[in-house]
């Protein structure tokens, strides 16, 4: 299948949705759901097929596409995967499918919600599959502006106005991209000087990138760092993502903090981390702590707030915060941990996202106060919440455990006492976790709720779908595992030397 | 037979483990067949685990080197020198062959006695379901050969406790035990995790055989030091698993689990797991005296300590509970004087004699329509004999009334500590024997004994019930003669579970001798208070004599308190701080105030733009003008030139 395009297929299967649905009738409800479902699964069956397909022995970047743009400032549409990329866009497609039908219910203008919603997924699948940083950039503006629409529209007033939610989200993360593109600029002007010719992918950035001298690493790693950082909600730059979250509708919130924030560490890992090792050395201590910092902050905060979206908002903040830990143990055992973290914990609150969602949905509340039994007159939707529950606490068998488990290792051996710190999060995972479920489940049945129809036909989908992800890579880690390593450890090969000879100075 | 019950010893964990998805996926609408398909797992899995143990039990060559099979679970790095290997696999040796077999039997007789105990609970496949998950877990737990197979495992079966304490999901008091149970449970996990972590960077080994020969020689990896500090960092988690003081409060709590769920788990198995794992990971603690000194006085410690609530507890679940705590205590006791032999003994005749109790006391809450406090039942061993006259046997078996089962194990741990050398602990130990004597008794003199009470219509319960205790009470008679000083060496425990070298036991007349007066003590003092008797005046007189005391004990010694106040003060208070910080200092003042400033300044700029264009024409011709003034000044020429070209 060499010469078929499949990565670009996988693009733009939900394009195309998109495109249908502009021509079917605004009342066809359901029509536009099946199109925009059918849509989402050819990217996802495909993106299946990619996983598995792709070789691990051999490494390296697969599926290549590569097409000469603009070839004055050097880009090229190049699309291609590696052991890193592959598991963020299998993430994309399985959230972006189960998306859909959490969303089943939407009956306000589904038109335009699941044409901006194929928008949206396409725009995070492309940010995983660009090897050229443009390009990258490109579809990382092209995901802002449909949330932007679609939390106004259809998002929820609780705290704050979904106005304020809507707004506070775009801005942070166009700040945030703002300062990326100022480091993104200066290397790209800093590499023509250096390669001779411009080029924008990828590798030839890091080859650039890693012969500047050390000041000009340092500085551009940090403008990175607060651009990457800010969108993966990193310590004290989290602000926007529990109040979005909230505003956000239940599709949203599941892209968002699903995938959407992991772009963050991804590109941390796969574009500031191999560019500027140096830079990332220097900046390595600092992102510990606000790592750790992040951990305890948020799961704090997860433990006061009494609206359950607040709760999953805080939690995935603090969740983030494992991953900038283990990018700054800055070895194998940390990058596997936090590729696999981000993978797990995305399929986690996904989950987490659409079961409260349907809550939302069927009681008409969030708050936690006011609900209570629900074990009893919806027992599968218990059931979804008690998996994404269990798998928020990293329970063994699930898929989040292990990379917790290795981040743990990873970053105790670099950082010995600051990681225990963060391991600590553990408890307070467990206390806020516990604590919601048994708020929301358990307890004697509240009248009031007895009406209530337990989840059934689409609304399952994403319980089975994400249920299925969280149990089997729980029980066979080497699934992801062995994907992830097939990438970090060349990706690692290429800058230990640099690192080793950093660490002398 | 046997060959093929060794060789696919894996089959013990997944067996429960397929009847728990078939439960879920197929048949839990119809009850009976979930039940079915539960037990007939379950009583698979116990063959193949009598057939294992069996096996090793013939053989003594895997008391030196145990029979592994372990595959690779997953690893990171370069497939030539990974920087981490996680492996899985199934360890057997005596210790996990005993543990297999009695773990498999005994969820055996538990669920086909909660065939009966369960019935018409609307639960009822959902609970099988859970019970088999736990049986499976636990098994995966025991045959580990790995410590984060191992830890896997004990996470897993600390959610089945959970669920379980949980069952009766609408009951507010169930669902806080539960949670409880979990994050106590969790604390101390969190010991173990960096426990496990430490040994995992340190010796780059998590199998227990190749790290047991490293450590063996743990000079050439790290200090003594180090080594004590991962050694009490591991024993976190035995702590809060095996209910020691201080991490002991959720055990009694967990009483709020249908019946069969404490018997089999929070006393017979799970509890036991922290003890299990102390005794698996010798090795390590016996290069560490400090941290062995550190599990017998804990041990020690917990025996006496809980043996002097349940004391004056109530409840008869909770006695049994605070006796279970004590008893851990005991298993920790022996490993901390070195004896791994004696904890494991007593932890499997307790087994039986807990178990059985506590499934005497589940057939009497299902008589008795949950009516729990011993003060109000009476007389109920003429209504109810099979139950009671089992019940008498664990009383004399938890007492150490020779030739009960208890009595053998006790025996063995009092000596073992009174060998070492440790004649604080034996003096704890041995007050604790008369203690526990004297409570069990209590409870059965006021239970079984004593006046009817008219408003109670107890009546035997059914056969499911039934037979289940008949099988303990006998294992509960029995089960210590395996290990007596007079047992045939080739039979003999000590020569079978040990660690470093079999130690065969010669009888301690003096210790036997004083630890069956004790008891006996401990029983006749029972019986002139609250069988003699009659009005228990003379008991309430001695409560009243000593009401401080009586008042402490009665309420735990507000443990309980002192974590719930901090729990609810220091806890949340933090997380309300953190909380109200991030939205009026994050987001109120640097957020919004950034946002404020910025929207300050774009209406600074709106007052300039008044849609006037004679405004709009003034401020161009006044800049015209500056830059005109400021080129005359600077260059002459070229202004004269802008300002029309006149010279």
């Amino acid at each position: 299948m060499s010469g078929f395009p499949v990565l670009t297929t996988i693009l733009l299967a939900p394009v195309a949705a998109a495109l249908l649905m502009v021509f079917i009738p605004r009342d066809e409800g359901k029509l536009i759901k099946c199109v925009a479902a059918v849509g989402t699964f050819v990217s996802l069956a495909l993106s299946l097929y990619v996983y598995f397909a792709y070789d691990q022995a051999l490494g390296g970047l697969q599926f290549v596409e590569k097409i000469p743009w603009i070839e004055d400032l050097g880009v090229s549409y190049f699309m291609a995967v590696d052991g890193i990329s592959l598991p963020m866009l299998l993430l994309t497609n399985l959230i972006g499918f189960a998306a859909i039908f959490a969303s089943w219910n939407v009956n306000n203008r589904p038109r335009e919600f699941f044409i901006l919603f194929c928008v949206l997924v396409t725009g995070v699948m492309g940010t995983f599959i660009a090897h050229d940083l443009f390009i990258f950039l490109l579809f990382y503006e092209v995901v802002v502006i449909p949330i932007y629409i679609m939390v106004i529209i259809w998002g929820s007033t609780k705290r704050v106005t979904k106005e304020y939610a809507a707004m506070k989200l775009t801005i942070y993360l166009l700040i945030g991209s703002a300062f990326l593109l100022v480091g993104v600029i200066a290397l790209f002007m800093k590499s023509v000087g250096i390669l001779g010719a411009p080029d924008m992918s990828f590798t030839a950035l890091a080859e650039a990138g890693r012969q500047l001298g050390r000041f000009d690493q340092i500085w551009l790693f940090g403008l990175m760092l607060f651009g990457f950082g800010s969108l993966i909600s990193m310590w004290p730059f989290h602000s926007w993502s529990p109040d979005g979250y909230a505003g956000a509708p239940t599709a949203v919130s599941m892209i968002h903090a699903g995938v959407l924030k992991k772009i963050g560490g991804y590109g941390l890992i796969k574009i500031a981390l191999v560019t500027l090792p140096i830079g990332a050395q220097f900046w390595a201590p600092y992102m510990a702590v606000l790592g750790v910092a992040g951990v305890a902050y948020a799961a704090f905060g997860a433990l006061a707030v009494k609206d359950l979206k607040y709760v999953v908002g805080y939690s995935s903040v603090s969740h983030m915060g494992y991953v900038m830990l283990a990018i700054a143990c800055l070895n194998v055992i940390g990058i596997n941990g936090a590729v696999a973290n981000m993978f797990g914990h995305g399929v986690m609150a996904a989950l987490f996202f659409s079961t409260i969602g349907f809550i939302y949905e069927k009681t008409h509340t969030r708050w936690i106060p006011d609900l209570g039994g629900l074990a009893r007159q919806t027992p599968r939707l218990a059931v979804a919440f008690m998996l994404a529950g269990m798998a928020s606490l990293g329970l063994p068998g699930l898929v989040t455990f292990m990379p917790e488990f290795t981040i743990f290792i990873g970053s105790f051996q670099v950082y010995g006492g600051l990681a225990v710190a963060g391991i600590a999060g553990i408890i307070l995972t467990a206390l806020y976790v516990l604590r919601a479920g048994a708020n929301t489940l358990f307890g004697p049945p509240r009248p009031e709720y007895d009406h209530l129809v337990d989840i059934r036909g689409p609304e399952l989908v994403p319980l089975v779908v994400l249920g299925t992800v969280l149990l089997a890579g729980g029980l066979l880690p080497s699934l992801l595992f062995d994907m992830i390593n097939s990438g970090a450890v060349p990706l690692m090969a290429q800058i230990q030397d640099v690192l080793q000879i950093g660490g002398k100075f | 037979m046997v060959e093929f019950a060794m060789q696919h010893a894996w089959l013990v964990p997944l067996l429960p483990a397929l009847s728990f998805v078939i439960i879920v996926l197929l048949t839990r609408p119809w009850q009976k067949l979930s039940a079915l398909v539960s037990i007939a797992c379950m009583v698979s899995s116990c063959v193949i685990a009598t057939l294992a143990a069996y096996g090793i039990f013939t053989n003594h060559e895997f008391t030196e080197k145990p029979l592994v099979y372990a595959a690779r679970w997953f690893s990171l790095g370069l497939p030539g020198a990974p920087d981490l290997v996680v492996n899985v696999g199934v360890q057997l040796d005596p210790t996990s062959a005993m543990m297999i077999f009695m773990v498999s039997l005994v969820a055996s007789l538990i669920q086909i006695y909660s065939v009966g105990y369960m019935e018409g609970d609307p639960g009822f496949s959902v609970f099988f379901s859970y019970l088999s998950l736990f049986a499976s877990s636990m098994l995966l737990l025991v045959i580990s050969s790995n410590l984060l197979q191992m830890f896997v495992a004990w996470e897993l079966v600390g959610l089945c406790s959970y669920l379980l304490i949980g069952f009766y999901t609408h009951k507010i008091s169930a669902r806080e035990a539960a949670k409880k149970a979990f994050v106590t449970c969790r604390v101390a996990d969190f010991g173990l995790l960096l426990g496990l972590l430490s040994l995992q960077i340190v010796f780059g080994t998590l199998d227990m055989v190749e790290l047991s020969e490293k450590i063996h020689h743990f000079q050439e990896y790290t200090t003594a030091g180090v080594l004590t500090l991962i050694a009490v960092l591991v024993f976190i988690g035995p702590i809060g698993k095996s209910g020691q003081f201080p991490l002991h409060v959720w055990l009694p709590d967990a009483m709020e689990g249908p019946t069969p769920v404490s018997a089999l788990i929070h006393a017979a198995t799970m509890v036991v797991a922290g003890v299990y794992l102390v005794g698996r990971t010798m090795f390590l603690f016996s290069q560490v005296p400090a941290a062995m000194e550190l599990v017998a006085v804990t041990g020690a410690f917990t025996a006496l300590f809980a043996a002097s609530i349940a004391l004056t507890q109530r409840e008869i679940k909770r006695i049994l509970a605070y006796s279970t705590v004590s008893q851990l205590g005991y298993m920790m006791l022996a490993l901390g004087v070195g004896s791994l032999t004696a904890s494991m003994f007593h932890l499997w005749t307790h087994a039986f004699f807990k178990a059985l109790m506590f499934l005497g006391a589940g057939s009497v809450l299902h008589a008795l329509h949950h009516k729990a406090d011993v003060w109000e039942m009476g007389g109920l061993i003429k209504k109810m004999p099979v139950t009671g006259w089992t019940f008498v046997i664990g009383g004399l078996a938890i007492a150490g009334i020779p030739p009960f089962a208890g009595f053998w194990s006790k025996d063995e741990i009092l000596s073992m500590a009174f060998n070492s050398g440790h004649y604080v602990l034996f003096a704890m130990g041995a007050i604790t024997a008369f203690m526990t004597a004297f409570y069990m008794w209590r409870l059965i003199f006021l239970a079984f004994f004593g006046d009817e009470k008219p408003e109670n219509h107890p009546h035997e319960s059914p056969v499911f019930m039934t037979a289940p205790l008949v099988v303990l009470a006998f294992l509960a008679t029995v089960g210590g003669l395996v290990g007596t000083p007079w047992t045939p060496w080739d039979i003999n425990w000590a020569n079978w579970i040990w660690f470093h070298e079999a130690h065969h036991a010669e009888p301690n007349y003096m210790v036997m001798l004083g630890s069956v007066i004790l008891a006996g003590a401990g029983i006749f003092l029972a019986y002139q208070l609250y069988y003699v008797d009659k009005a228990r005046a003379k008991a309430h007189a001695l409560a009243d004599k000593y009401r401080a005391l009586h008042t402490l004990s009665y309420n735990k010694f507000y443990i309980d308190e002192i974590y719930l106040w901090f729990n609810h003060s220091i806890v949340d208070g933090a997380a309300k701080l953190f909380f109200l910080f991030d939205i009026y200092i994050v987001d109120g003042i640097i957020i919004n105030g950034i946002a404020a400033v910025t929207r300050l300044f774009g209406e600074g700029a709106r007052i300039s733009q008044t849609g006037r264009l004679q405004n709009y024409a003034l401020v161009f011709f006044l800049g015209v003008l500056a830059v005109a003034v400021i080129l005359a000044f600077t260059n002459p020429s070229s202004a004269g030139l802008m300002l029309g070209g006149v010279k």
